[in-house]
């Protein structure tokens, strides 16, 4: 949606036009972050990256503790799970599904999706995507791959098809009466299949990277995954936001549009596109934190949605 | 349906839409119609695959598959809490519905767990917390599939099944009847209950034969025919009503069987016809293998 507002958007700030999405989205950036090492260290311009990291592999560790140690701390997968046997956590985005399929579930599972539709709502719903989707990593290395390679071009859906595909997930499950998108969720498919056993989910991974890395950059993460369009939604309010505060110091390397999943997301808040405060308040913004860490000139930091200070 | 829905106000809006219009309208299509597809192809591919193989049996309080289906979230809480590692989550390639929990009798059994931990493990209600006594849990129907090579049904003792039944003398019995190979001998033949049967399948796993089982846990659909209602069973009704509904039957003798109980015309040889001193004309053929006439007949 936002893609198609920037498209002729025309240069009305000081900094000189570039066709930054365009760029980033080519690839043309091989290696972002370069400046940011040289300026403050590899571990700072790596900060969010590894803390990222860090989450996405401490909770499929937490859950992996339990069949390969014995460790039961977390039981289930991400679909519903119990934590020290009182806690449930339940996605909620298939409880919804469950709700128009026509099944009421248990309390229990209600209460677990209440907590985390609580927790997104109130933090991000991408933070998801981010921070905790196994998926993640994935396309994480099949764009990086990608900048290394220098591949361009490719053939993207429109970033609404995501929006779409969540409405039709929602029209099937429905029609047909069952949880039919969980046949075929690569996101739920995968962490379950790290921890249950594969069989042929393999593939539906393996599909991915190569979708993301030769077809199209972002492909599914930033274009196509209904479960990112649905958390997408869940944090339109959410505190926890990326700005720019302070974008006058930015020397447009482009660094930032490299890296992100959503580059669309930057330009309003960077170059101040239809919004004056330097709040990045798409909802597709996973804040996943990269664009902080790959920016030499300390432009991006994360904040809340009430400080809108430069 | 959605392409239609959209693309066709843009075409009578194309004399007086702007084309930036008239081309993001037609952006619009094209996702909504991709995404369709693609949604359309996960609802058709779930519909096709969503037939479960005979030998892959739900967990116990699990809802009829219909309803399973729409409930179940394939968190695999049941397989984590079952102590024997009877249950586990399909794989995609498995021919179950990827990512539910199921078992193969043949494999692993239910041991019929008397707090069945699976179901109260299930957050969705998938599997049902009315469920309390395992005793009434409806897996599927043990069926004796091959009457060839039951050993029982070959006039041997294997009993096996019967034994390992936890149910046993409900849900499954040894049925005697005449075994007219010896002509001597009783068969006792394992046969199922199905107002008993669990379907936990520990008769399956514990069939004597090599490879695949004499008795097999189906799904219930797949075990059992459907009544016929219309045919009103006279000895139900009978114990329904306490008598029999049409009267007492009247008793008319039977000549040569005056003896008997009423209705047994069974024919012992010391029912035939004495004939001492005369060598019979033929004699009657002996049983194959020498064994003694004892002279039954149906
Ligand atoms: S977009 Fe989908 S696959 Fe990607 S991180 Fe988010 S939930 Fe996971
Ligand atoms: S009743 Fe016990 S053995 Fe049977 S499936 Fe449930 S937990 Fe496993
Ligand atoms: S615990 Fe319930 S919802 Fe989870 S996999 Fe088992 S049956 Fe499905
Ligand atoms: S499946 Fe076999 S062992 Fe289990 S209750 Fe039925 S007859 Fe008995």
């Amino acid at each position: 949606m936002s893609a198609h507002v920037n498209a002729g958007a025309a240069p009305e700030c000081q900094v000189p036009p570039t066709s930054v999405r365009g760029a980033a989205l080519r690839g043309v950036v091989a290696r972002p972050g370069r400046e940011a090492v040289e300026a403050k260290g590899w571990l700072r311009a790596h900060k969010w990256l590894l803390l990222r990291r860090a989450s996405q592999l401490g909770i499929l560790a937490l859950f992996l503790a339990g069949p390969w140690l014995g460790w039961w701390i977390v039981k289930g997968n991400l679909s519903s799970s119990l934590t020290l046997g009182v806690l449930p956590l339940t996605d909620p985005f298939l409880v919804a599904q469950q709700l128009v399929a026509g099944h009421w579930p248990y309390q229990e599972s209600l209460l677990g999706a209440g907590i985390v539709l609580a927790f997104y709502l109130l933090f991000g719903g991408r933070l998801f995507c981010a921070w905790v989707c196994p998926v993640n990593l994935v396309t994480d290395a099949a764009a990086w791959l990608r900048r290394r390679l220098g591949l361009k071009g490719g053939k993207t859906p429109a970033g609404s098809t995501r929006y779409w595909l969540l409405g039709f997930v929602l029209v099937i499950a429905a029609a047909t009466g069952s949880l039919a998108w969980e046949w075929v969720n690569p996101v739920s498919m995968f962490h379950r299949g790290l921890i249950f056993g594969f069989g042929l989910a393999w593939g539906i991974v393996g599909g991915i990277f190569l979708y993301d890395l030769l077809i199209a950059p972002r492909g599914w993460c930033g274009h196509l995954c209904p479960q990112g369009a649905f958390y997408a939604l869940l944090g339109r309010a959410s505190v926890v936001k990326v700005a720019a505060d302070k974008r006058s110091a930015c020397n447009d390397c482009m660094d930032c549009f490299a890296v992100c999943p959503e580059p669309q997301v930057i330009r309003p808040a960077l170059k101040g596109v239809g919004q004056d405060h330097p709040l990045i308040l798409d909802a597709d913004c996973t804040t996943c934190g990269r664009c902080v860490d790959v920016c030499g000139k300390d432009v991006f930091r994360i904040t809340t949605r009430f400080n809108r200070s430069e | 349906m959605t392409m239609n829905d959209k693309v066709q106000p843009t075409g009578h809006a194309a004399a007086s839409a702007p084309p930036a219009r008239r081309r993001f309208l037609k952006d619009v299509a094209g996702v909504a119609g991709g995404a369709g597809l693609l949604a359309l192809g996960a609802g058709l591919y779930a519909k096709q695959a969503s037939a479960l193989p005979a030998t892959a049996i739900r967990p116990p309080g699990a809802l009829p598959e219909d309803d399973f289906l729409a409930a179940c979230v394939r968190c695999g809480l049941c397989v984590r809490d079952c102590p024997y590692k009877t249950l586990k989550l399909a794989e995609l390639g498995d021919r179950v519905a990827t990512g539910t929990p199921y078992f193969e009798a043949r494999d692993i059994p239910c041991e019929m767990c008397e707090d069945i931990p699976c179901v109260v493990a299930c957050p969705t209600g998938a599997l049902d917390r009315t469920l309390v006594d395992i005793t009434k849990a409806k897996m599927g129907l043990a069926v004796l599939i091959d009457q060839e090579n039951c050993l029982n049904f070959l006039g041997l003792r294997c009993d096996v099944c019967y034994r390992v039944c936890p149910v046993i003398d409900q849900a499954i019995t040894l049925e005697r009847i005449h075994n007219p190979r010896s002509d001597r001998h009783a068969m006792l033949l394992p046969t199922v209950h199905s107002e008993h049967c669990t379907g936990c399948g520990k008769c399956e796993k514990a069939c004597v034969l090599p490879g695949e089982s004499a008795i097999k846990v189906l799904p219930i659909k797949l075990a059992q025919g459907s009544k016929a209602e219309h045919y009103l069973r006279s000895w139900e009704e009978k114990e329904a009503a306490g008598r029999s509904l049409i009267g007492d039957q009247v008793e008319l003798p039977v000549r040569g069987l005056e003896g008997k109980a009423y209705g047994d015309t069974r024919v012992g040889p010391a029912d035939l016809p004495q004939v001492p001193d005369q060598a019979p004309a033929y004699a009657p053929a002996k049983p194959a293998g020498g064994g003694l006439d004892s002279g039954w007949k149906p």
